[in-house]
Parts: structure tokens; sequence; C-alpha cells
């Protein structure tokens, strides 16, 4: 029988992150079922009221690790943290986030627990005392149904695939700080380069992706320009990168990153199994294609079989409107 | 000084996956395994801190015979020595992360590549695993790689953006892709790769905390509708995105 549960939250200058609420409340369906008590756990810099905003979910508490060193994510000191908070909570049941700072410390934190890890799980279900975590592999060919035997278990979840939905309970006055003196700080952030302004495709809820079918780098100002008007993020396919079109952190598929939008827009993308591996668990896919005979049109909801230089100047007129 | 380099033999990206007569793994046959592409990074990142640091590079696989395959591909490369660690059937990744511990530790290794994924289960953990059971420093998901003497600064790719970290020997460096232009196997490279030996151990065995139930084909999505062949689909595609699917 499971004990306790806890989600690990994410922070980012001060600001929880969408995959928090997530978290959150894939924890307290998870623990509804289990019949078991959910906490959370934040490390950061972050002020007390920068977490509310998690409260109307429905865990128990939140407690949350300050210190000034550790407004960043630092490996060492997180992985350590979390782990020593864990055993103490005697959680037995930790949830992540399967992010780029997910999927760096869970793994950290299991060893430390002795226990085993599933991750990337899109659906969790319970079957007894079991949870069954189903999780794509080889790039979504294939679905794996697993569960783990050790007593303490580690899983992360797929971003963007457990909708948190809205707040339903009231803000409990639940939030526990905790001031850490002495992080350990063997592996320490010393810069964070961003992105220029730009929306991350792994965070996006609408992706604007554009393929080879765009000719050259500078029709991807289309691209752009459609994304704009859509708030969303842009996204390429590998032909496009290769070529030096567009840089690798907005490459799709199975050697760039796995996305699950809301709606992913893909503009002359053929539709080459490794990119469908990193798109089809979107939630609705639109393709434009010259192409009607095009792979991309086996996975999209919608598809126009025609030029893009066309649909999309019109597409971009019509969402103005 | 040793430096490491672990590296996994998986199925092409491009093959057809059959789920085999057991119902939880794949049906190898007519599936051409490969050097996971990820690890072509860490191999190359691997000979590039040799031809700075010195020292020697040793590649680990754990796996079936054919996992030599992938170890001749990184000896070709320049690698030094080959070490299979030798196993079969379902090993999950704490467990995986366990034996190549237990190895790079034999082999006093203060400097270990990986890949940042294995494009088989897709895990993306074993690296952070396996420094975790040696007790070193890990960054994963790399981009840029500087080692000067104990310190080590390395740019990991983050959503939006990159973590430029610092941390010091002994470390584990999971590669993506841009640490690198994976150089390729020469025919010398290849011919002195026959030469050198790959050592066969048995794994170290420790017991699996993950269970596999199933595995099953995803429900094939549905091809939707195609609405029209030029632009003149647009407003019908606006109304459909807005009233249908209510994602705009
Ligand atoms: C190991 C490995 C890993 C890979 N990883 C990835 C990955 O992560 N991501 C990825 O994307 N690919 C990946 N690939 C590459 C993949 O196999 C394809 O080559 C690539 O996705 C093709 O990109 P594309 O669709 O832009 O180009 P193409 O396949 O050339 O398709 C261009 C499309 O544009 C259409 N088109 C042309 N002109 C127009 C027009 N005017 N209007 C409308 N449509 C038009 C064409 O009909 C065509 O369908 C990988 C390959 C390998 C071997
Ligand atoms: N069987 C294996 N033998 C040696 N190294 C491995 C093996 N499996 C995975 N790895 C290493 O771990 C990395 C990440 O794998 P994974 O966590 O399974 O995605 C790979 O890129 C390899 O460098």
């Amino acid at each position: 029988m499971a004990n306790k549960i806890l989600a690990v939250l994410e922070q980012r200058d001060n600001q929880l992150k969408k995959i928090s609420f997530e978290v959150a409340k894939a924890a307290v369906d998870l623990g509804k079922k289990l019949n078991v008590k959910v906490e959370a756990v934040l490390v950061g810099n972050n002020t007390k009221d920068s977490l509310n905003a998690i409260g109307g979910y429905g865990v128990e508490s939140v407690t949350l690790f300050r210190n000034e060193n550790l407004t960043q994510y630092s490996s060492s000191a997180y992985s350590k943290i979390i782990a020593d908070f864990a055993k103490e909570l005697e959680a037995d049941i930790l949830i992540f986030g399967n992010t780029s700072m997910g999927k760096d410390l869970a793994p950290r934190v299991a060893v430390k627990l002795d226990a085993g890890i599933a991750v990337d799980s899109v659906k969790l279900e319970v079957d007894g005392s079991d949870v069954i975590s189903t999780r794509p592999v080889y790039a979504g060919k294939a679905l794996l149904d697993v569960k783990i035997n050790s007593a303490v278990k580690v899983f992360t979840i797929r971003p963007n695939v457990f909708n948190a939905g809205e707040p339903t309970g009231d803000v409990p006055d639940l939030i526990v700080e905790e001031n850490i003196d002495q992080p350990d700080l063997s592996s320490k952030l010393i810069e964070i380069k961003k992105a220029e302004g730009k929306l991350d495709v792994a965070e996006a809820s609408i992706i604007v992706s554009g393929g080879r079918g765009l000719k050259e780098a500078a029709n991807f100002k289309l691209v752009e320009d459609l994304a704009e008007v859509l708030g969303a993020a842009v996204g390429a396919s590998r032909a496009v990168v290769d070529a030096g079109w567009r840089p690798h952190s907005e490459q799709v598929g199975q050697t760039g990153k796995t996305v699950s939008p809301n709606l992913y827009i893909a503009l002359g993308i053929s539709g080459a199994i490794q990119h469908l591996a990193g798109m089809r668990s979107s939630k609705y896919i639109v393709a434009v294609n010259k192409d009607a005979d095009a792979p991309i049109f086996q996975v999209a909801d919608y598809g126009i079989t025609g030029d893009v230089f066309e649909v999309v100047p019109a597409l971009i007129e019509e969402l103005k409107k | 000084m040793k430096i490491a380099v672990c590296v996994s033999h998986v199925p092409d990206t491009a093959a057809k996956i059959k789920i085999g007569s057991d119902g939880k793994s794949i049906d190898p046959t007519d599936v051409t395994y490969v050097l996971n592409p990820y690890d072509e990074f860490a191999i190359e990142e691997a000979l590039k801190t040799k031809e700075k640091l010195g020292g020697e590079v040793v590649v680990i696989s754990l796996g079936e015979e054919s996992s030599k395959e992938s170890i001749k591909k990184a000896l070709a490369m320049g690698v030094d020595e080959g070490v299979l660690l030798k196993d079969s059937g379902f090993r999950d990744s704490v467990s995986l992360a366990k034996a190549l511990s237990e190895e790079i530790k034999t082999q006093d290794a203060k400097i270990v590549f990986m890949g940042k994924q294995a494009v088989d289960y897709d895990n993306s953990i074993v690296g952070q695993l396996t420094s975790e059971f040696l007790g070193y420093n890990c960054v994963s998901v790399v981009v840029a790689l500087n080692i000067e003497g104990e310190k080590v600064i390395a740019e990991r790719e983050i959503e939006g953006g990159k973590e430029v970290v610092e941390t010091s020997l002994p470390v584990v460096i999971t590669a993506q892709k841009g640490l690198n232009e994976p150089r390729y196997a020469s025919l010398k490279g290849i011919m002195a790769a026959k030469r050198k030996t790959i050592v066969e151990k048995d794994a170290f065995a420790f017991g699996n905390k993950l269970e596999v139930l199933s595995m099953n084909k995803p429900q094939g999505k549905q091809a939707g509708k195609i609405i029209g062949s030029d632009a003149s689909a647009v407003p019908e595609l606006v109304r459909l995105l807005k009233e249908e699917a209510k994602v705009i």
C-alpha cells in the first residue's frame, strides 16, 4: 500500500511553471485512486505568494526549500534536498515532470531513494495497489505498460498530457518554508542563455512548424507570422535544421524535441516517421502540403492539399479578422 | 587518465516496429540495429577530450553479442579498447546503470560520456543514474563542453535556452546533437579496429525494479478530413479549429 505521494514542482524566475500544475493534478488524481495524501515540494528562492496558485489543485501542503543560491537549478543541491525530504515524509511515490529539469533530477533522486523509475508517462492508472504507467517507446511506434516493484517509486509525466484544468479547491494556508543553509553546489548554474524572447516548442500549446516545402530560409517569415498571430512557437523539421535554416532547438522529432501541444500545424513537412515520432501525440494536427499522398495527412485531423505560399497568407488574414 | 564512453546498440530509427510473441518487447526479425545516434556525439567528445588531455578511451556496451558491432564502430572511430558486458533479456535503466557504474569503477575512468538518450526506450536517464551510483557530478543534454584541469564548464539545452553549468571532475556528460560533428571511421581506423581487443565479461547482476507488463501498438490516429486543396479552404479550417477542436 502506498503511504504518501510527493509532487515535485518546478519554478523559473520565481514563477511556478505550467508543468507544476500538471504534476500536482496528476498526483492528486492518483492520490484519490490510491486513497493517500499528496504533498508538494518546491526548491528555489521563491516568495511564499508565488505558491498560492498551486493551492486549489488539492495538495495537502507545499514545502518550499529556500536559499538565494537555489534560485536556479543545481542537480547536486536539488536532488539532495528532494531525496532527504521524501525520506523524512516517508513518501513512496514521487512525481516529476518529464522536462529538462525533471529528466535530470528524477533519476538522481531515484538512486538516492533506492527507487525504481518509470519515465515519460502519458497515463497513470491504478490496478489494486499497483500504479501502472503507460509510456511511448520506439519514438511512439509502441506503447509500454510498466509497473515499479520497489518500495519507493519515481514517475515522470510527459508535459501537456495531464491536463491541469482549473483549480477547484480553496487556496490552503499550507505553505511551509524551510531555509536551507548550505546547499551542495558541486554542480552550479552560472548563466542562463535565453533564446531571445522566443517561446519554446517543448512548452508551447500551439506550434507552427515548417519543412523543406518552404523552399528557403527567408520564407520562414511566413511560419513566424502565422505563429505570431496564434501566439505559437515555431518548430522545424530536421531537413531544414540540417540545411541551417533553423536552429536545432526548434527541431521536432525523434532526434529533436517531443511535443504534445493542443494544436500542431505542419507546413510543407512530408511527415517522415522520425518527424511523426516527435509530434503525433499532439491533440490536433493541421497539415498543409501540396502532395496529397504525404504521410503527414495520415495523422492530420485537418488537411489542406495546397501550396503553403498561397494557403498560409490567407490563413494569417483570416485569423486577423 | 581513463575516459569511458557508454554506447547502446538500438533499432534503426526507420525500423518498422512489430510486437514480439511475448507481448512485452519487439520482434527483432528484419530490424536493423545500429549504434545509437546520440552515442556518436559521445564517442566524438571522448576522442576530442583524449586529444586535449591525453589518456585512453574505453567503450563499454551492455548487451548481447550483436552489441559488438557498435563497439567496433567506436573502435574504428579511434577508441582504444572495448568492453562488452554480456547480458540478455530485459534490464531496467537502474540495473543497467548499476552494471555500467561497476565497470567504470573497474576502469577507474573519471570522465564518462554517454548519449542523452537511447532511441529504443527513449528513457534519457542512464547517464544521470550512473553518475549517482558512482557519486560523480553529472551534466545532461550537453551541447558545449570545456574541461580545464579539474574544472568542467558545460552548456545544457533546456526549454527556451541553455544553462551554463560549472562543476568538477569526476563527471558524467550526456551528449546532445550539436555538441560536435562525429568523425567518420577512416579505412585506417577500420583496419586498426580489427586488431583491437574487445573484452567480454558478464554484466554485474542487479535485480530489476521496473516490470514490463505489456507492449502495445498505439491506436492509429484516424486520418482526418481533407478540407480543400487551396486557400478557399481557409475559412472552413479556421471555423473547425474554433468550433470543433476549440484550440484557438
Ligand atoms: C536517425 C534519423 C533521425 C531523424 N530525426 C528527425 C527528427 O528529429 N525530425 C525530423 O523532422 N526529421 C528527422 N529525420 C529526417 C526525416 O527522415 C526526414 O528526412 C525529414 O523529416 C524531412 O523533412 P521535411 O518534411 O521538411 O522534408 P521533405 O521530406 O523533403 O518534405 C517536404 C514536403 O514539402 C512539400 N512541399 C513542397 N513544396 C510545397 C509547397 N509549396 N507547399 C506545400 N507543400 C510543399 C512536399 O510535398 C514534401 O512533402 C531523421 C532521420 C534519421 C535517419
Ligand atoms: N546497453 C547499454 N550499454 C551501454 N550504454 C548504454 C546502454 N543503454 C544506454 N546506454 C547509455 O545511456 C545513454 C542514455 O540511454 P537511455 O537513458 O536509455 O535513454 C545512451 O545514449 C548510452 O550512452
